[in-house]
């Protein structure tokens, strides 16, 4: 039995994200984003209490967290850039510079080592020319990297392109699975 | 319910009965499953009724530790003057765990009543429910629940037409296995980097936003209102073993195994039994040759251990092993235990927050010496040096991270030190060989 992929998760346009890390910035937190922020304040007794979902929404509409972004949510929240950043930085999940249009992770955490997770990432590199793990494919599509455990260990491998989530990946299923890409 | 397998008959399936259940997930489909009518039952109780029925039943945390799910409740006073807070922690990240992310994606509204029946019984009026960045499924699923149950009045100002007020949070993490640490995850939850603080305060005394605050497992939450509608001693009598360990206990099971999946026995069920029976023994032509039965951060066990293994929190212990967090990764004889531990090894160090000395250096030195016993390089002192660092690493840090990194070290090297001797040798490892022989 093979578990539904979620489905209908919306992917940020990627491409289009780093065209607009040439241009000069633009506020994020404008209309109805603003909107959302103002709606998540209301969560928590503190506005820093915030600032993991305000660069949240950062990442989704720009693809990435620049220095700028970081100081657009630092303004926001009472908080001063060099402290957000020092957030941004403990995470992983959090690009600091422009990723490609898809950014695929695969576990390779001890359950899934065990599994053959290596093979699959080698599988990754092979077929879409990305060379190096972290490293951008030529065309911009592709960001491969290792990911620690995606608590999914029982669907070795699990990967991850962008929003969605995808289980029990072998070598032999890498190429199918990047052809779906657009 | 052996998930993604078909359900085994000696599986009792209460938290997992509707696993790969499409219609539980909506509010409709759990309402007519049963779903909050012990939040019903529990919003016409009194607080402390709540928390003594689920103190009776013996109910303790799934999350790894252990610790009685009713007395940490009790240690929230009420009428202090201050906000109380429900921390849900779904930060599961601890390799060879997946069970609350089947239990969140499935049965996400059975969250949404667990958080609601937990902050009821501790006095609070906020829960936050900290799920990990990577958790896009269940992310999707519990922030759906969430908004239908304020839709239907379930959650907001006037819970369930009672009057008291019962908030629900999802918070998203960004990428962290500290942060699933309780008080890294209430640092997180604040905006900060995920820190472990120093305890004492205890969150019972200053938790989140410096109040008093109750954290919880997902599992442990879910567990709550099956209690509060069949009563503390139809949860007590779910025991095989010892009385300490009550009702049932979601196992994640993977690594080389032949049905890999989540299952769910009662407590103090054989060990030997689960693995050869209910998970389908070891892969075509294998045998097995050790297990990590709690998650990576337990010490691992050799199959002597494994087979003689009751299924609770002490059995576990008897056993030269632990619970924990429920995790079990399976090994068979293709493994080298050495390159297994590395790997486990290069984890804690990528995952350590560098707070403690012991910690920052001793998670990375291990993984350099590791590595290079794995690689055909190290001397036969290495194993004394690994000993000792990780010594050095217990016990004397703010957090277990560093403890949890020592632990598969010193019990791989004390049980399968032949192994790594072999490696030192210069005799490579030959799974197809060994196992054949």
């Amino acid at each position: 039995m093979t578990p539904d992929l979620v489905g209908g998760l919306e992917s940020p346009d990627y491409a289009s994200h780093d065209r607009a890390a040439h241009e000069p910035y633009t506020p994020v937190f404008t209309g109805s984003v603003k909107g959302e922020l103002d709606e998540l304040l209301t969560h928590y007794p503190t506005k820093m209490a915030a600032l993991l979902p305000a660069l949240w929404i950062v990442q989704r509409e720009r693809g990435w967290v620049s220095d700028e972004g970081m100081a657009e949510v630092a303004e926001l929240l009472d908080l001063t850039p060099a402290y957000v950043k020092g957030v941004v930085t403990f995470y992983t999940m959090y690009h600091q510079h422009p990723v490609g249009k898809y950014f695929i992770q695969v576990c390779t955490t001890s359950p899934c080592g065990i599994c053959g997770a290596e093979d699959v990432v080698k599988a990754f590199l092979r077929h879409t020319n990305a060379g190096e793990l972290g490293v951008t494919s030529p065309d911009g599509r592709f960001t491969i990297i290792e990911v620690e455990c995606l608590g999914a260990c029982g669907f070795a491998t699990p990967v991850m392109v962008n929003e969605e989530f995808i289980e029990s990946v072998t070598p032999e299923k890498v190429p199918d699975l990047l052809a779906r890409l657009a | 319910m052996g998930y993604p397998n078909q359900p085994h008959q000696r599986e009792t399936a209460v938290l997992s009965k509707y696993f790969g259940d499409k219609e539980a997930r909506s509010l409709e489909g759990w309402k007519k499953r049963g779903g909050y009518k012990a939040l019903e039952k529990a919003l016409g109780m009194a607080p402390a009724d709540i928390v003594n029925v689920v103190k009776e039943s013996g109910l303790r945390g799934r999350g790894g530790a252990g610790f009685p799910t009713g007395m940490k409740w009790s240690f929230m006073k009420p009428g202090d003057g201050k906000p109380h807070y429900l921390c849900c922690n779904a930060d599961e990240s601890e390799p060879g765990t997946f069970k609350d992310r089947e239990l969140m994606r499935w049965t996400p509204h059975a969250l949404v009543e667990g958080c609601a029946i937990g902050a009821y019984a501790i006095g609070a009026e906020t829960a936050y429910v900290y799920i990990r960045g990577e958790f896009t499924e269940p992310l999707y699923w519990m922030e759906k629940a969430v908004k239908e149950a304020y839709s239907a009045g379930i959650l907001g100002k006037n819970a369930m037409g009672t009057g008291k007020r019962i908030d629900v949070h999802v918070h998203k993490g960004a990428g962290a296995y500290i942060c699933g640490e309780e008080t890294a995850l209430m640092e997180s939850l604040e905006g900060r980097r995920g820190n472990p603080r120093i305890k004492p305060p205890f969150p019972a005394v200053s938790g989140v936003f410096g109040m008093p605050t109750t954290i919880n497992n997902v599992e442990t939450l879910i567990a709550a209102a099956p209690i509060l509608m069949n009563g503390a001693d139809w949860y007590k009598k779910m025991s095989l073993s010892s009385p300490k360990s009550t009702g049932t206990k979601l196992f994640s099971v993977c690594g080389n195994v032949q049905r890999p999946g989540t299952y769910e026995v009662v407590m103090g069920f054989p060990f030997k039994e689960f693995l050869y029976d209910l998970c389908g023994g070891p892969p075509h032509g294998r045998k097995f040759k050790a297990v990590i039965p709690g998650g990576a951060s337990v010490p691992i066990q050799t199959m002597e251990e494994a087979e003689a293994t009751l299924m609770d929190y002490e059995g576990f212990v008897a056993q030269g092993s632990m619970l924990g967090s429920g995790g079990v990764i399976v090994i068979d004889d293709g493994q080298s235990m050495v390159s297994v531990i590395a790997r486990i090894a290069r984890f804690f160090a990528h995952e350590s927050c560098g707070q403690c000395t012991q910690c920052r250096e001793g998670t990375a030195w291990t993984t350099k010496i590791m590595e290079r016993i794995r690689d055909g390089q190290g001397t036969i002192e290495d194993m004394d040096t690994l000993l000792d660092i990780g010594e050095q690493m217990t016990g004397k840090t703010i957090c277990v991270l560093s403890d949890s990194c020592a632990v598969p070290v010193i019990s791989g090297i004390r049980k399968f030190r032949s192994e790594f001797e072999a490696l030192i040798q210069g005799r490579r490892f030959h799974p197809v060989i060994e196992a054949v022989a």
